[in-house]
C-alpha cells in the first residue's frame, strides 16, 4: 500500500518536474480572464468558451511536452523548423489560398494551414542556434547573416500580404540579434533610418495602407469603413470608466458594436466591463509573465536558450503591447490577437509552445551545470 | 569585438541588454496605462455620452441606380420597386421554425431557403435578409394578416433592376448580377467598401459594369435607435441617398432593333458609328440574350442553356470575334500604296488571273483574270492580282505600320467591360508578332510568301468588327480618328450638370486629301458598278462601301461551291461602308458568320441600316406590320 503511494508520488513528481509554477500560475490568471471574457463576448451568440477551454487543454499538453524536451533537443529542431517554414512559405507564395485578398493559407487537402504561424517559434531558434554557434567568432559578417535570416521569411509574409505577423516575427528575430549583442551604434543608425526613410515610406504605401493611417489619426473620416473599428472599441474602453460597467452589462459588448470582439478585439469587450482597474491588473498579470520570463533568461546557462528565453519572453510583450495599443487606438489596426485571452486554437497552441520552451529551459539548467 | 570573447563579460553585456529591455517594457506598458487613464477617466464622461448614443445603428440606404437611355432617350435600363419578405436574424427565434411556419403562409421554394442560407452566411449584423422576391399584391396582403405571428418579418419595398426591351442590345447595355467574392476585390481594389454597404447588385458586363461607379450612387445611411435586444425603436436621422449617375448614350435603339432583326438568326456583328464623334449608333452582336435573366441570379438551367448554346450567345462578336477581314481590307491597302507612294491612282497592272511567286501560284477569284486593272477598278471588281503584287511590293512591316495607325489589331477602349481587358485585340501580322507568337525558331521567321494573300485580307489578319468600324469612320472622317464610345454624356445627379464624355480625337493621320478621295470615289464605285451595286440601287444618296469575303475553310485549289459545303465552313459575309460619301453621318462594319458571300448577305443589311439611319425608311418587313396594324385600327 505504502508503495503504491510512494509510487504514486514519483509518479506525480516525474510528471511536473519540468513545470515552472510561477509561469504556470500568472499564465492560467491570464487566462482566467480570458475565459471569462470569450464567455461575455459569445454571449448572445455563438457561446465559444467551452471550446476555448478545450483550445486552452490541447494547448497546455503542447507545453507539457515541450518543457519535457531539453534545450539542446530544442537545439536541434532549429535548421529543419526554419527550413521547413521557409520552403511552406514559398509554397504559399506560389500555390496558396486566397482568402479575403491575402494568400496566408496552403491546403493540404483536408485540412489548411498557416506556415507564417511556424516562423513565430522557428524564426527565433534559428537565430538563437546561429548566435550559439558563431558566439566565440562574432564579427558584423554573422550580423549581416542574421539578418538575411530574418528578411527573407519577413518579406515572404509580409507579401502574403499579413503585415500584423510579419512585424511579429521580425520583432521575434530582432530580439535575438538585439540580446546577442548588436552594437549601440547600429541600433542608433537603424532608427535615424527608420525615421528618415517615413517620408518615402508614405510615398510607397498603398493607397488602402495610406488610408488606415489616416484613419488612425482621425478615425471620424470614416465611421461607415475603417473607423468603425476604433471608434466602437475607443467608446467601449472609454466608456467603461474607472470601474467598469460590470461582467455581462457592457453595452458595446452586447448591442453588438464591437467587431471581432472575441478575437482581436477582445480587450475592448475586457476593459468596457472591468474597467481601468481592470485593464491594471491585466497589465500587472503580462508584466509578471514578462518579468518571469527575463529572470528565466537572464539564469540560463547557455547563448542559446538565453537568447532563445529572451526573444520569447520580448515576444509576448510585442503582442500584447501591439493588440492594447491597436485596440485602444494608438497603433494603427493590424490582425494580432492578445496573447491568452483571444479566442482561438492556432494562436493559443503557439504561445504555449512558447511557454513550453521557457520551461524547459529553467528546469533543464541545472543539469547542463552538471 | 575581440576575436576571442570573454564570457563573464558577455553575460554581463547579455544581462544589461535584459535590464534595458524590462525597462522598455515597463515605459511601453506605461504608455498603455497612460491612455487608458485618458479614455477611462479624463474622457469618460464623453465616451459615456457616446455609449449612451450609441444605441444608434448606422443603416445603410442603398441608392437607386442610375438610368441607361438612348440617344433619343428611350429608356434601355431602369428600376422598378417590388415587395420582398425579409427576415432579421437577430430578431427572429428559432431561423428554420420561423421559415418553415411562414412557408404556410406563403409559397416559399427550396430555391428561395437555398438563396436565403447563402445570403445569410454573407450578412452583418442588423440587416434583413431577403427569403421571397416580387411578392404578389395578394401575397402582401396575405402576410399582413398574419404579421403579429412572424416578430422580425417583413415585408420591403425593394429596387430590382429591368431591362424593358429585353434582348436588344443586350451586349452593349450588358446586366447587373449579385456581388461575387470577385467583385468584392473589385470594390476593395477601387476603395469603395463603404459606399457598398447594403449593396448586393453589381455591373457584371457591358455598359453596366463600365459605368459601375457612375450608375451606383452614393449611399446614404439612417440612424436608428435601438434597445438593449438590438431592435431598432425610432429612425434619429436620416442622411439620404444619391441616386446614381444616369447614362445617355450615342445609340439609337431602333436603329440596333432595325439592325438586329436583319440580322434574323443568323450570327455576325454590325458596328455603326458616328465619324465626326466616335459615338456608335449600333453595336450588334447575333444571336443576343435576355439580361433580365441575370438580375435576381439567373436558373442553372437557364445558364447552361446560354453558356453551352451552339452559337453562343454570351459572345459580344462585336468586341470580341476576331475575323479575317477579307476584301475590305482592300482600300486600307490602296490608301496605304498612295500614302506610301507604292502606286499612283492610274497606274495599271495587266491581270492574267494570277500571282506567280516563287513556285507557288496565288489565283484570282475571277478565271482569266481582269485585264487592265487600275486602283479605281481594283477596288470597284475587287481585284485579287492588283493587291497581291501590292502587299509583295510594299512588305509586310509598311503593312502592318499603316494598318496599326489605322488601330487595326489593337483594342479600341470601347467604354465595355470592366476595364479594356474583355475587348480582343485581333492580329496585326508583322515579322515582330510572328516573332512573339510562335516559340520555334523555324515559325519565327516570316516568309515573304505570307506577305501576299495579307495583301486581300487573307492570311494571319484577324479584326474585331469595332476595328473594322473605326478604321472605316476614320476613312469617312479624312484621317481624324476618334475612340468609339457608347455613352454621349452622363449626368450628374449630384451637380445636376451633364459630363459629356468628350470627343476628342484620339490621332489626326494626316492624310492627304486627294489620296482620301481617290479611295471614297472607288469606294462609290463598288455601289454604284461593282460588288455592291445590287444591294444600294436605287439609293437617293451617295453610299461608300467595299464587299469582303472571309475564308473559314481552306479548299486547296478547289472551286468555291456554297451549296456544296456545311453552313459552319462557309465563308464569312462582311460589308464596310459610309454615306453620305460626301459628308458621312454614319460608317459601319458588318460580319454575318457563314454568310457566304459579302454582296449576297452583309451588304444589304448595311443598305437598310443606312436608309434608315438616313431617310428614316423603315424596312419592308417592320414597314408591313405597321399598315396591318393601322388596318386593324380602323376595324375597331
Amino acid at each position: 500500500m505504502i508503495d503504491i503511494v510512494g509510487t504514486l508520488r514519483r509518479s506525480w513528481q516525474q510528471l511536473i518536474a519540468h513545470i515552472d509554477f510561477p509561469l504556470l500560475f500568472i499564465t492560467l490568471a491570464i487566462m482566467g480572464v480570458g475565459l471569462a471574457t470569450v464567455n461575455s463576448a459569445t454571449w448572445d451568440s455563438s457561446h465559444r468558451m467551452l471550446s476555448q477551454a478545450g483550445n486552452m487543454g490541447i494547448a497546455m499538453v503542447v507545453m507539457w511536452f515541450v518543457s519535457r524536451l531539453p534545450p539542446q533537443k530544442l537545439m536541434s529542431f532549429a535548421i529543419p523548423l526554419y527550413v521547413a517554414g521557409v520552403i511552406l512559405l514559398i509554397a504559399v507564395f506560389l500555390f496558396g489560398i486566397k482568402v479575403n485578398g491575402a494568400k496566408r493559407w496552403l491546403s493540404l487537402g483536408f485540412t489548411r494551414i498557416q506556415p507564417s504561424e511556424i516562423m513565430k517559434i522557428a524564426m527565433p531558434l534559428m537565430l538563437a542556434w546561429y548566435f550559439h554557434k558563431y558566439e566565440a567568432t562574432l564579427k558584423l559578417k554573422h550580423y549581416i547573416g542574421a539578418a538575411l535570416l530574418l528578411l527573407i521569411p519577413f518579406a515572404l509574409i509580409a507579401k502574403q500580404p499579413d503585415l500584423g505577423t510579419a512585424l511579429l516575427v521580425g520583432a521575434a528575430g530582432f530580439y535575438v540579434i538585439f540580446f546577442a549583442g548588436l552594437p549601440w551604434k547600429i541600433i542608433a543608425g537603424l532608427v535615424a533610418c527608420g525615421a528618415a526613410a517615413t517620408p518615402i515610406l508614405w510615398g510607397m504605401m498603398h493607397d488602402y495602407q495610406r488610408k488606415r493611417v489616416l484613419t488612425l489619426l482621425d478615425p471620424t473620416t470614416d465611421p461607415l469603413g475603417a473607423g468603425y473599428h476604433i471608434i466602437q472599441a475607443t467608446i467601449a474602453i472609454g466608456s467603461g470608466g474607472a470601474l467598469g460597467k460590470g461582467y455581462l452589462n457592457g453595452t458595446q459588448t452586447h448591442l453588438e458594436f464591437i467587431p471581432e470582439k472575441h478575437t482581436d478585439f477582445i480587450f475592448a469587450v475586457y476593459s468596457e466591463e472591468w474597467g481601468l482597474l481592470g485593464n491594471a491588473l491585466l497589465l500587472f498579470l503580462y508584466t509578471l509573465l514578462i518579468g518571469r520570463g527575463l529572470i528565466i533568461a537572464s539564469a540560463a546557462p547557455t547563448t542559446f536558450s538565453r537568447l532563445l528565453a529572451g526573444a520569447i519572453t520580448l515576444g509576448f510583450f510585442t503582442y500584447a503591447f501591439i493588440n492594447m495599443g491597436m485596440v485602444s487606438g494608438i497603433l494603427p489596426v493590424v490582425g494580432v490577437p492578445l496573447p491568452f485571452m483571444s479566442y482561438g486554437g492556432t494562436a493559443l497552441v503557439t504561445l504555449f509552445l512558447g511557454i513550453g520552451i521557457l520551461m524547459s529551459i529553467h528546469t533543464h539548467r541545472m543539469l547542463v551545470k552538471k | 569585438m575581440g576575436n576571442f570573447t570573454n564570457p563573464e563579460a558577455d553575460l554581463d553585456r547579455f544581462r544589461f541588454r535584459l535590464g534595458f529591455a524590462a525597462i522598455f517594457v515597463l515605459l511601453a506598458f506605461g504608455l498603455l496605462l497612460g491612455r487608458f487613464v485618458w479614455l477611462q477617466v479624463i474622457q469618460h464622461d464623453f465616451y459615456q455620452t457616446r455609449a449612451e448614443d450609441n444605441r444608434i445603428a448606422l443603416i445603410p440606404i442603398v441608392p437607386n441606380r442610375g438610368v441607361i437611355t438612348d440617344r433619343n432617350g428611350v429608356i434601355l435600363a431602369h428600376n422598378y420597386s417590388a415587395f420582398t419578405l425579409e427576415i432579421t436574424p437577430s430578431q427572429t427565434g428559432k431561423l428554420d421554425e420561423t421559415i418553415d411556419a411562414l412557408a404556410e403562409v406563403i409559397d416559399i421554394q427550396p430555391k428561395d431557403r437555398k438563396r436565403f442560407k447563402r445570403l445569410l452566411d454573407e450578412a452583418k449584423n442588423f440587416e434583413s435578409i431577403p427569403i421571397r422576391t416580387r411578392l404578389t399584391d395578394a401575397e402582401v396582403a396575405k402576410f399582413a394578416a398574419h404579421r403579429y405571428r412572424f416578430p422580425g418579418v417583413e415585408v420591403k419595398a425593394r429596387l430590382f433592376r429591368q431591362y424593358p426591351l429585353g434582348d436588344i442590345a443586350s451586349h452593349a447595355i450588358g446586366y447587373i448580377g449579385r456581388i461575387t467574392d470577385r467583385d468584392l476585390k473589385w470594390i476593395e481594389e477601387s476603395e469603395k467598401q463603404a459606399n457598398y454597404k447594403g449593396t448586393d447588385h453589381i455591373g457584371k458586363t457591358g455598359l453596366e459594369q463600365h459605368y459601375e461607379f457612375e450608375l451606383h450612387g452614393e449611399t446614404g445611411y439612417e440612424e436608428v435607435e435601438i434597445d438593449a435586444g438590438g431592435r431598432a425603436l425610432r429612425s434619429l436621422k436620416r442622411i439620404p441617398p444619391v441616386s446614381g449617375n444616369n447614362l445617355q448614350l450615342t445609340l439609337d435603339i431602333k436603329l440596333q432593333e432595325i439592325t438586329e432583326k436583319a440580322f434574323g438568326d443568323r450570327k455576325g456583328s454590325l458596328v455603326a458609328i458616328e465619324p465626326s464623334t466616335g459615338g456608335i449608333l449600333a453595336l450588334v452582336s447575333t444571336p443576343t440574350y435576355d439580361p433580365n435573366l441575370f438580375v435576381d441570379g439567373i436558373t442553372p438551367e437557364n445558364w447552361k442553356e446560354l453558356n453551352e448554346h451552339p452559337s453562343k450567345p454570351m459572345i459580344n462578336r462585336a468586341i470580341n470575334g476576331a475575323y479575317p477581314p477579307g476584301s475590305t481590307f482592300k482600300p486600307f491597302m490602296a490608301l496605304a500604296a498612295l500614302e506610301m507612294g507604292k502606286r499612283t491612282p492610274n497606274q495599271a497592272i495587266s491581270d492574267p488571273g494570277y500571282f506567280n511567286f516563287g513556285n507557288h501560284q496565288f489565283r484570282d477569284d475571277k478565271k482569266g483574270g481582269h485585264g487592265m486593272v487600275d486602283m479605281y477598278k481594283s477596288i470597284v471588281h475587287s481585284c485579287d492580282t492588283y493587291y497581291y503584287m501590292l502587299a509583295n511590293d510594299m512588305g509586310i512591316d509598311n503593312i502592318a505600320k499603316f494598318m496599326g495607325s489605322l488601330g487595326l489589331g489593337q483594342r479600341t477602349g470601347v467604354d465595355l467591360g470592366k476595364d479594356d481587358s474583355g475587348e480582343s485585340k485581333g492580329v496585326l501580322p508583322s515579322q515582330e508578332w510572328k516573332k512573339q507568337r510562335f516559340k520555334k525558331p523555324e515559325q519565327q521567321k516570316w516568309y515573304a510568301g505570307e506577305t501576299i494573300s495579307i495583301g486581300i485580307g487573307q492570311g494571319y489578319n484577324a479584326y474585331t468588327p469595332i476595328q473594322l468600324a473605326q478604321a472605316t469612320a476614320t476613312l469617312a472622317n479624312n484621317g481624324v480618328m476618334f475612340r468609339p464610345h457608347l455613352v454621349r454624356h452622363i449626368a450628374d445627379t449630384k451637380t445636376g450638370g451633364q459630363r459629356l464624355v468628350e470627343p476628342q480625337p484620339i490621332r489626326d493621320l494626316q492624310l492627304k486629301p486627294a489620296n482620301v478621295d481617290v479611295i471614297r470615289r472607288s469606294m462609290i464605285g463598288v455601289n454604284k458598278e461593282g460588288t455592291g451595286a445590287r444591294a444600294f440601287a436605287g439609293a437617293p444618296y451617295e453610299a461608300a462601301g467595299k464587299t469582303g469575303t472571309a475564308q473559314v475553310f481552306s479548299l486547296k485549289g478547289a472551286q468555291y461551291k456554297e451549296g456544296a459545303i456545311k453552313k459552319e465552313l462557309r465563308d464569312h459575309a462582311l460589308f464596310i461602308a459610309y454615306a453620305p460619301a460626301d459628308n458621312p453621318k454614319i460608317a459601319l462594319a458588318v460580319l454575318v458568320e457563314n454568310g457566304g458571300f459579302g454582296a449576297q448577305s452583309a451588304a444589304p443589311i448595311a443598305r437598310m441600316v443606312i436608309d434608315y439611319y438616313l431617310l428614316g425608311k423603315l424596312p419592308a418587313g417592320a414597314a408591313a406590320e405597321d399598315a396591318t396594324a393601322v388596318e386593324e385600327e380602323r376595324d375597331e
